[in-house]
């Protein structure tokens, strides 16, 4: 087996930016993607701030070189999809074992919700091109095709920690010598069943979040899509460029406590961060930063918080919650955070958490609120937890 | 290293869930749509969560605790779970409601339940499993990627055993939406003359297959899954036969020394032609045999399909409804050879221990 499973490739679509260079000025500049709804019909327009992408389904699908009326959710992911695999420029990889390994939380619902309503009425009716793209792997499978990648492809559905989980199964592939590169992630389009759903919950925040403040009122939707590209040492040593990072840790627990809610003392968080600790061989004083999951509920801030507490007790890195910019993505975030976690160690930078104004007081440490630059990032810890007590924490380090 | 299927849980439109005798009462449905032979939950699950769980939760959480109770493990070291549509009852719930009430005055739970890592988590709960646990979501592949992931667990030593199912179920909504793509026979059949009907569409199935998957062998193992392989999209019936081969000769093998092959067949004569070509190719001399007329198709019919091969293994019979030459040969390999609308294809080597 081999040890090492290096990110060369990196692709980024969200509220923030449309590619990685836009997410990262944005980032830098401090400029949030949330605000009104724009694109999404519901009757949540003007009640409910999102993160939505700026571009309309038409934009998007030329950006994508896909038609129109496929699932904006296969759409986000085919251009994050490509940034990456352009951003790798990998020459031979057509000759090379490569797999595409996707995850999101609800499929082609953004389309199966327009065919729903006619199909209602009179089950004749809808159209069925609008249901065909219905199931979560029909929206991997209409970007793997377009991509050109056959040798493995499979999506991976753990709700919010669904990316984490499709990136640290991309490493073991190619760790047991079954592929040699992986473009693997994540991507989610906003829609009306996930946006009610999580209102039922009651964990919306009508304003804009705020992710480990003492007063958060929950999180805001987003959408977008995150890729990184994993490769083999020996995939690696052939290229011209240098990676941004190896993928160095991963973890999965189960909080095994309530459906939707966290233990109070974040069981899973906890288990998945020393698991991804451990796989890295590194001390949790060795992490610099960790890119929180940070949805800006009460029940997941103070359960991670707690993790976090328990587990770097009195050495804490420096850390932040990036959906304070993009919303939580779901399916995508991990992928996006990914994406964020790489850059970080490549540019030396930390991001800040936004609207952050009164800390915790359950809490003995306090994120980062400024963006800084020239710092030394040599191990971050990007962390997603789910619905279904999923848990899952990844290890981002320097070469 | 080996990894030996040490239990099984199966619920199907067969008599499959209690462990009852192999297929010796197969059951006949009239239609084109199986429904799954549910058992009492009562002493399976909490009362209170029965209530609450649509059929495909219940299904799977019976199913998976079927088979940790037979393995005689109360805590696997991973779950992994494989659907392609998820659950759909609990979609199909939410999302009516929210066009009948315009996005108004809906309650979470049929949300919540919707996820498509449900079974996985709620297993996890009913056992305080902390350990891995993934869901898999890729149509045709989604039982398949969930053992590959399973079987890698084992291989890097991060399990000693780990409980995988493939689960998926029809609904009304389903069945018609799918009826309309055409996929299903117009005629009302009996599932058991599946194969002679000569005709367009197949039969809707559904079921909730597990497995406990073990990397150290018992007294009680049904079988050890050798290998498995996913390809999709072929370009052509030359390119089917060289992954085939190519499988088999990974594990040193020929077909020649494969006791039984298990096909797909699902009795679309479209959809069958693959493995017609197959059968006066590089199977021409093999004992085929078929399973969907006993748990129709579905994503996730190679769960039936392993169950089935693991049984024939351990009991060393072959029901006679899967096939009267061969009931009382003593097989030792069995090879799974699986296409849906030759997009997805997977091949599962399955041999005595």
């Amino acid at each position: 087996m081999g040890s090492t499973v290096f990110i060369v490739g990196v692709g980024a679509i969200s509220s923030i930016g449309n590619n990685v260079a836009e997410c990262l000025t944005a980032l830098e500049t401090e400029m949030a993607g949330i605000g009104d709804i724009n694109n999404l019909k519901t009757i949540h327009r003007n009640r409910l701030p999102v993160a939505e992408v700026r571009l309309t389904n038409e934009q998007l699908a030329v950006r994508a070189g896909l038609p129109a009326a496929i699932s904006r959710t296969a759409l986000l992911s085919m251009i994050a999809a490509k940034e990456a695999v352009d951003d790798a420029a990998i020459e031979n990889i057509s000759s090379l074992r490569t797999g595409f390994i996707s995850a999101n939380s609800v499929g082609g619902m953004d389309k199966s919700e327009d065919f729903f309503a006619e199909f209602l009425a009179d089950n004749t009716k809808g159209k069925l091109h609008n249901v065909v793209n219905h199931e979560c792997g029909a929206v991997t499978e209409l970007v793997a095709d377009k991509l050109g990648i056959k040798n493995y492809i499979t999506t991976i559905s753990t709700a919010c920690s669904s990316s984490a989980n499709a990136i640290f199964l991309g490493a073991r592939l190619i760790k047991q010598n079954k592929l040699d590169v992986v473009i693997a992630g994540g991507t989610d389009a906003l829609t009306k069943f996930t946006l009610n759903g999580f209102n039922t919950l009651m964990i919306l925040d009508q304003q804009f979040c705020k992710p480990f403040d003492e007063n958060r009122k929950g999180l805001n939707l987003g959408e977008g899509a995150g890729y990184v590209v994993l490769v083999s040492e020996k995939v690696a040593a052939s290229l011209k460029k240098t990676p941004y990072c190896l993928l160095s840790g991963y973890a999965n627990a189960n909080d095994a406590y309530h459906q939707t809610a966290s233990s109070p003392d974040g069981t899973g968080s906890f288990l998945a961060m020393t698991g991804a600790l451990k796989k890295s061989g590194l001390q949790p004083s060795d992490i610099d930063y960790i890119n929180l999951h940070g949805t800006g509920t009460q029940n997941n801030d103070i359960a991670e918080g707690t993790a976090i507490k328990r587990l770097f007790a009195d050495r804490y890195p420096k850390m932040s919650s990036t959906k304070s910019f993009t919303g939580h993505t779901l399916g995508a975030c991990g992928g996006l955070e990914a994406v964020f976690s790489a850059l970080a160690i490549k540019h030396g930078i930390i991001y800040p958490n936004l609207r952050l104004e009164t800390p915790m007081p359950e809490l003995p440490f306090v994120p980062e609120r400024k963006f800084l630059k020239n710092v030394a990032v040599k191990n971050v810890m990007s962390n997603s937890f789910g619905f279904g007590g999923n848990c899952s924490s990844l290890i981002f380090s320097k070469l | 290293m080996k990894t030996y299927i040490r239990s099984t849980g199966n619920i199907s439109p067969q008599h499959s869930f209690g462990h009852p005798s192999f297929l010796i009462e197969p059951v006949k449905h009239i239609g084109n749509r199986l429904t799954c032979i549910e058992p009492d939950y009562k002493g399976i699950i909490d009362a209170k969560l029965i209530r609450r769980m649509s059929r495909i939760i219940k299904m799977g959480v019976a199913s998976a605790m079927e088979c940790l109770q037979e393995a005689g493990v109360s805590v696997p070291d991973a779950i992994v779970t494989g659907t392609a549509y998820g659950c759909l009852e609990d979609t199909g719930v939410f999302l009516t409601k929210m066009v009948e009430h315009n996005e108004e005055l809906l309650t979470p739970t049929a949300f919540i339940q919707s996820t498509h890592n449900t079974i996985g988590a709620q297993i996890a709960l009913m056992v305080q499993c902390h350990n891995y646990n993934n869901a898999f979501v890729h149509r045709g592949f989604s039982f398949e990627s969930a053992l590959l992931d399973g079987m890698m667990l084992l291989a890097e030593r991060e399990a000693n055993n780990v409980l995988v199912g493939g689960i998926d179920e029809t609904t009304n909504i389903s069945h018609s939406i799918l009826s309309r793509m055409g996929l299903y026979k117009r005629e009302p059949i009996s599932n058991l003359d599946l194969f002679t009907t000569n005709s367009k569409g197949t039969i809707a199935g559904e079921g909730s297959a597990f497995f406990l998957l073990a990397n150290e062998s018992s007294t009680n193992d049904y079988a050890v899954l050798d290998s498995i392989h996913t390809f999709y999209k072929p370009a052509t019936i030359k390119e089917t036969e060289q992954q085939i081969l190519s499988f088999l000769s990974a594990q040193s093998i020929a077909i020649s020394d494969i006791d039984l092959i298990i096909t797909g067949r699902n009795g679309d004569m479209k959809h069958d032609q693959v493995y017609t070509q197959l059968q006066q190719s590089i199977f021409n001399k093999s004992s085929l045999v078929n399973y969907k007329h006993l748990c129709g198709e579905y994503p996730t019919a190679t769960g039936f399909a392993l169950w089935l091969a693991a049984n024939i293994i351990k009991t060393a019979t072959v029901p006679a409804i899967i096939s009267k030459e061969l009931a009382n040969n003593k097989l030792k390999k069995a090879l799974i050879y699986n296409q849906y609308q030759n997009t997805h294809h997977s091949l599962l080597l399955v041999s005595a221990c």
